[in-house]
């Protein structure tokens, strides 16, 4: 079976145009890949750039060097030089992504941001409602919250929502930047079990856990970042 | 998502006198795709929308259009008349002022009813039904359908507008500037109006806008305009978060927090 993502050589700094043109670096040298069923998880302190991947890995962040090869459909693409159109299609199917904060919108109900994924892909906006129902049940969301917009949602009660939303699709890769952040015990358990069944469906999972005993109860190993600091490859 | 596009726009400009309107832009949009096109006043971009939509005619470059045939066309070619038809069937144009794409003199069914009248409907009481179900669509109450646009607050003009557009179920839809000059409340209904239209109709639209969070809501794809170029292209979420034109970067760290 074919490695879903392999990274290779990626570079990533910030230009500060309006300080100078000042040259902030990120990363460099950026090599790993993720087998199919596998849970890896970045690690390193703040700063070290462990979000700058995941977000160039969804292409939320432009890549100025190396390769991002993703399995998608039957063919391979390289995601740091794709077009937008490509990338998004790429989201649609392929990477899944769970951010730290949900963004809202307006007027739309909490299960339909859920079940939103779903719809776009093409499935049955009923079917895919029913999906989020049961997603949003086992994350312990009350039910008089689901037909509710979330902008008035607890930290916490937003960060299932987004959880749902992440986990409802079949993505064959998913990135997770920091899923239980703000969540209780209990909820961080059940986190827990929806990555143990992604896995167990072949899934291949990279994310970012600054909770230690989520960290050891998900990952199959452990990615240094702090290895990938830019200016250290180049010396 | 089909393979071809539905827009093809290739070197583009228009100059008035010495002046530049917008120069050298080009770029492709598929079915079904929203991209914005943002910039500050003056940056060119509605003078790119106006030539896209043949309300003006460009110095020099092509755009050329897949017709519902499937047969492609070069805008700028096609006679006065053919553009007519295109404009009141295949395609729509919300302007900013909505006095400016509505009938004010005549009622609000007239208004969405004329567009259907306009591609051959003759039926008055299927045409009636269908400008019912758009008013409703758009959120205005069915019992306002005989009164003029003059007795409609902004945002409920705004919204007709939107309607007598996308009744004959265009393709692509232009849109100025759509939420400008209405109230924040206002204006939040209107977006999420918009949006589950685009998705439900599947319509491309190319949206026109100063406020980066009206992009960032309705568009996949973005351009940055400055002095009638585009200085930078891409998704509308990597633009916003990682970008890399010295003028986006100064667009983007210009936002408000609230």
């Amino acid at each position: 079976m074919a490695t879903p993502l392999v990274v290779s050589d990626v570079a990533k700094s910030f230009t500060m145009h309006l300080r100078d043109g000042i040259t902030l670096p990120v990363v460099a040298g950026v090599s790993f890949s993720i087998r199919a069923g596998e849970c890896a998880v970045l690690g390193g302190p703040s700063g070290a750039g462990k979000s700058s991947i995941l977000k160039m890995l969804y292409g939320n962040y432009a890549v100025d060097e190396g390769q991002i090869i993703v399995q998608h459909g039957s063919g391979l693409i390289d995601l740091a030089s794709a077009s937008p159109r490509t990338v998004l299609s790429v989201r649609r199917h392929t990477i899944g992504y769970v951010s730290q904060f949900l963004r809202t919108v307006p007027r739309v109900s909490a299960l339909d941001v859920v079940a939103e994924p779903l719809v776009e892909r093409g499935e049955d906006r009923e079917s895919a409602r029913t999906r989020a129902r049961a997603l949003l049940a086992q994350l312990n969301l009350p039910e008089k919250l689901w037909a509710l917009p979330p902008a008035t949602f607890s930290g916490g009660e937003q960060q299932r929502v987004n959880i749902a939303r992440g986990f409802i699709t079949e993505h064959p890769i998913l990135l997770l930047d920091e899923p239980t952040a703000s969540l209780d015990a209990k909820n961080r358990d059940v986190v827990v079990e929806l990555i143990a069944a992604k896995k167990a469906a072949g899934v291949a999972l990279l994310g970012i856990f600054h909770d230690v005993d989520v960290r050891e109860a998900v990952a199959d190993r452990v990615i240094d970042v702090t290895a990938f600091a830019a200016g250290k490859i180049a010396a | 998502m089909t393979d071809e596009p539905l827009l093809r726009v290739s070197a583009l400009s228009k100059f008035y006198g010495s002046r530049v309107g917008c120069e050298n832009v080009t770029f492709d949009l598929w079915p079904g795709e929203v991209l914005a096109v943002v910039g500050e006043s003056g940056s060119g971009k509605t003078t790119l929308l106006n030539c896209l939509s043949t309300r003006l005619l460009p110095s020099s470059g092509t755009a050329s259009y897949r017709m519902r045939d499937g047969q492609w066309r070069e805008l700028y070619r096609m006679s006065e008349a053919e553009r007519r038809f295109l404009m009141r069937t295949d395609w729509g144009f919300v302007h900013q002022n909505p006095a400016d794409g509505l009938r004010m003199t005549v009622s609000a069914g007239a208004n969405v009813g004329e567009r259907l009248m306009a591609v051959g409907d003759r039926h008055y009481g299927r045409i009636r039904a269908t400008a019912v179900d758009w008013l409703s669509r758009v959120e205005i109450d069915e019992d306002r359908i005989d009164d003029e646009p003059r007795a409609f607050s902004g945002g409920m003009r705004q919204r007709l507008q939107i309607a007598r557009n996308l009744v004959t179920s265009p393709r692509l839809v232009f849109m100025d500037e759509p939420t400008g000059g209405l109230d924040v409340s206002v204006q939040a209904r209107l977006l999420d109006l918009l949006r589950g239209l685009v998705t439900d109709l599947g319509l491309a639209a190319i949206v026109v806008t100063h406020d980066l969070a009206v992009a960032r809501l309705l568009s996949q794809r973005m351009m940055v305009m400055k002095d009638g170029r585009v200085v930078e292209s891409g998704l509308t979420d990597r633009v916003l978060d990682d970008p890399r034109a010295p003028y986006t970067q100064l667009l983007v760290s210009s936002i408000l927090q609230v």
